[in-house]
């Protein structure tokens, strides 16, 4: 499709695919009304190696979804025949519980809350950055094997201990701050998946506004100085354009 | 529609006609009530009259016989206002009595009958009308017979009083209740008129028309003092809407047509990858911004339109203080800022806990922007302090800074939306920061107020403890 060849098979936004080594195919029912919106989502999901469908509206996307053979459902919220939350409250009724995003151009707290009541596990306003969203889906996708009930996280030689709440590199133990240790928590339970700064103010300090200025980069950043100095091998990266990740580079 | 039929169809009116009806309906039934009463009354008090006499003259009879009957009834026929009184042979020959020009035949059966008579002395006057009476005919032992009665006339006479009363005061009733209605009527549709008259002219655009209240404090009157009030919230509305429309023309056409620019100028003159590359991110970049400025105006909208008020719950406002410091505090102390929290004991508060944090946040990442842009004149680090504590019924919500501050002459126009002062034209941002707090402040019932700190800014939002108070449910 001409309108996607500036892209030339790079990603959309400069993030590059060799970034992400651990990068499992997933495959993904993009339920969009809007054929442009869905045409791009499948497009460039392709090109980032997962298998993507497409859904135009709420009943095909039903009948689609109960085929079960998805990881990951991108539901927009207002669909013709089917609204999003009516779709996934029947897939759930079914006893369906892949995970789903919810798309919608609604973007306040409340109907967040709506959406996710309604059984969506995560929601998405619109207009959203591909980056933002590849990196929410991969997350989704990801819980399922159920990766956040483990009590010591390992990546590399750094080791988080969830019940005494100590972290070691190497021999050396580290003193985090609370915060810093749900931060650095929170990036190890999905290590090898990028991680977005909204991602990070949701599920590090619980809010869902826009900061302005680019706060989280600056706690990342004294994380950082705790973790990666003095090691000649860095295990917390910043993904341009995208957010970050903590890998173990040596692998 | 005519003025007459449109006087007819108004509530006002109709509700004059239902109340007429009813009474006019009740009155007649009371009077024509009365009125049978009254004439069973005297009917039966005739009837007394005349048996009670017939019983005295039949006892005469028995003890006199025709001859002391004759006499007695000559005596009280004579009487002024007597009874009638007749008694006859049996062949019908009148013996005594002052009652004459009876029906044929009347005589010939006992009993009550009503029947047309005249008087003895009438008859010999001339041409008198005939009266009615009713008169009991009484067969006495020995073929003669007896007939007394009583006029009825002023039974009749009464009955038609009463009648005519009736119909007088029910015609008076509906006459007045159809003035009064009317009169009524045309006073409230004269300002029920000059209400849509109003009302007319407001529509056709001119918001600043208010109804006109007489001062009686009447029901309409209410009416027109509540719509005014609507009036001025919707005129307010209309006022923050064109601002609003106004500036986002002026704020987000500059970097709507930063974006275009560039974008044209590397499909003009992009040499290769590389430069399409940065100008593509460049465009994204952009874009960003512009979509956090649409968001900033949305939740500022919504605050203002008070739809943010689901989600409110109880919480501590301290603890909001130490978190919000403790997400800048990095970022401060990257620009060599010294941020502190002062907030130690609980201040429980209810309200939206996003809303307020975001608020709280927006305070600081302003102060954190213009603290540090402050020469270092006297040497002393620049600060930036938050407290949370309690005042009276209010809990206040601070963040005092040592930067450059506000003068007084723009404190008031800096909370505005798009508002930026001039120093800050530099800085990035939407120039919603302080609007937004603003809103969330005005939406919980409180206040954002700026003031001087000696030296720098010292940004206050008031919140009442309680949350909202709710207007009208």
């Amino acid at each position: 499709m001409a309108t996607y060849a500036n892209i030339n098979g790079q990603r959309p936004i400069g993030r590059t695919v060799e970034a992400q080594p651990d990068r499992v195919t997933m495959r993904l029912l993009v339920i969009e009304d809007d054929r442009d919106a869905a045409d791009y989502l499948v497009k460039a999901f392709r090109e980032v190696g997962h298998v993507a469908d497409a859904a135009n509206d709420g009943d095909d996307g039903l009948a689609m979804a109960l085929d079960g053979q998805y990881d990951v459902l991108i539901v927009d919220r207002m669909l013709p025949k089917r609204d999003g939350l009516a779709l996934i409250g029947a897939l759930r009724a079914k006893g369906m519980e892949t995970p789903a995003l919810i798309l919608s151009a609604l973007g306040q707290v409340d109907d967040r809350v709506k959406g996710l009541r309604a059984g969506g596990d995560d929601y998405l306003p619109k207009p959203y950055s591909f980056s933002e969203l590849l990196a929410r889906v991969e997350v989704l996708a990801r819980r399922r094997v159920g990766r956040t009930e483990e009590t010591v996280l390992r990546v590399g030689n750094l080791e988080l201990d969830r019940l005494s709440h100590q972290v070691h590199r190497g021999e050396g133990e580290i003193t985090l701050q609370p915060r810093e240790f749900r931060l650095l928590e929170y990036l190890m339970q999905h290590a090898g998946q990028v991680v977005t700064r909204t991602m990070l103010l949701e599920n590090v300090w619980d809010y869902h506004f826009d900061p302005q200025t680019n706060v989280i980069d600056v706690h990342i950043s004294r994380l950082r100085s705790k973790i990666d100095k003095g090691f000649s091998q860095p295990l917390l990266h910043t993904i341009r354009g995208a957010g970050y990740m903590i890998r173990d580079g040596a692998r | 529609m005519t003025a007459l039929g449109k006087l007819f169809r108004t509530t006002t009116f109709k509700l004059t006609l239902v109340y007429l009806t009813v009474f006019a309906l009740f009155a007649a039934f009371l009077l024509g009530y009365f009125a049978l009463n009254t004439r069973r009354l005297i009917t039966e008090q005739i009837t007394d009259t005349v048996n009670a006499e017939i019983t005295g003259l039949s006892e005469q009879y028995r003890l006199g016989g025709i001859r002391r009957l004759v006499v007695v009834v000559d005596a009280r026929a004579r009487r002024p206002g007597s009874s009638l009184y007749l008694v006859t042979t049996f062949a019908g020959e009148s013996l005594a009595g002052n009652v004459t020009s009876l029906p044929p035949g009347t005589l010939d059966n006992s009993g009550w009958t009503e029947t047309g008579y005249r008087r003895l002395d009438e008859v010999e006057a001339g041409e008198h009308p005939e009266h009615h009476a009713l008169v009991r005919v009484f067969q006495l032992p020995g073929g003669f017979r007896l007939l007394v009665g009583r006029d009825l006339d002023e039974r009749e006479r009464l009955y038609n009083i009463v009648l005519s009363a009736g119909r007088w005061s029910i015609a008076i009733v509906i006459v007045l209740g159809l003035a009064g209605g009317l009169f009524v009527t045309r006073r409230v549709l004269r300002r029920v008129d000059a209400m849509t008259e109003t009302t007319r002219t407001i529509m056709h655009g001119d918001l600043g028309g208010r109804l006109p209240v007489a001062g009686t404090g009447d029901e309409l009157d209410r009416l027109a003092e509540n719509l005014n009030l609507m009036l001025e919230r919707i005129e307010a509305l209309m006022r923050g809407l064109k601002e609003v429309s106004d500036n986002i023309a002026h704020d987000l056409k500059t970097p709507l047509t930063r974006l275009r620019n560039r974008a044209e100028q590397a499909l003009r003159s992009g040499k290769n990858e590389t430069e399409y590359r940065a100008a593509l991110e460049n465009t994204i970049e952009e874009s960003d911004g512009l979509i956090r400025t649409f968001n900033a105006l949305l939740m500022i909208a919504r605050a203002e339109s008070g739809q943010a008020r689901d989600n409110m719950s109880e919480f501590d406002a301290a603890e909001i203080a130490h978190d919000i410091g403790e997400l800048y505090e990095p970022l401060a102390e990257e620009k060599g800022i010294a941020l502190k929290v002062e907030a130690d004991t609980p201040t429980p508060l209810r309200g939206n806990r996003e809303l307020i944090s975001q608020a709280l946040a927006n305070l600081v990442d302003n102060s954190i922007k213009y603290a540090a842009s402050r020469d270092a004149m006297n040497g002393a680090p620049p600060q930036i302090v938050v407290r949370a504590l309690s005042e009276g019924d209010r809990i206040l919500l601070t963040v005092a800074d040592s930067g450059p501050g506000i003068p007084e002459s723009d404190r008031g126009r800096a909370v505005e939306r798009f508002v930026r002062l001039e120093q800050s034209r530099s800085q990035p941002g939407s120039g919603l920061g302080l609007s937004l707090a603003s809103a969330v402040a005005r939406l919980h019932g409180g206040e954002l107020t700026l003031a001087d700190n000696q030296p720098g800014l010292k940004s206050i939002i008031a919140l009442p403890r309680g949350g909202p108070v709710q207007i009208g449910g």
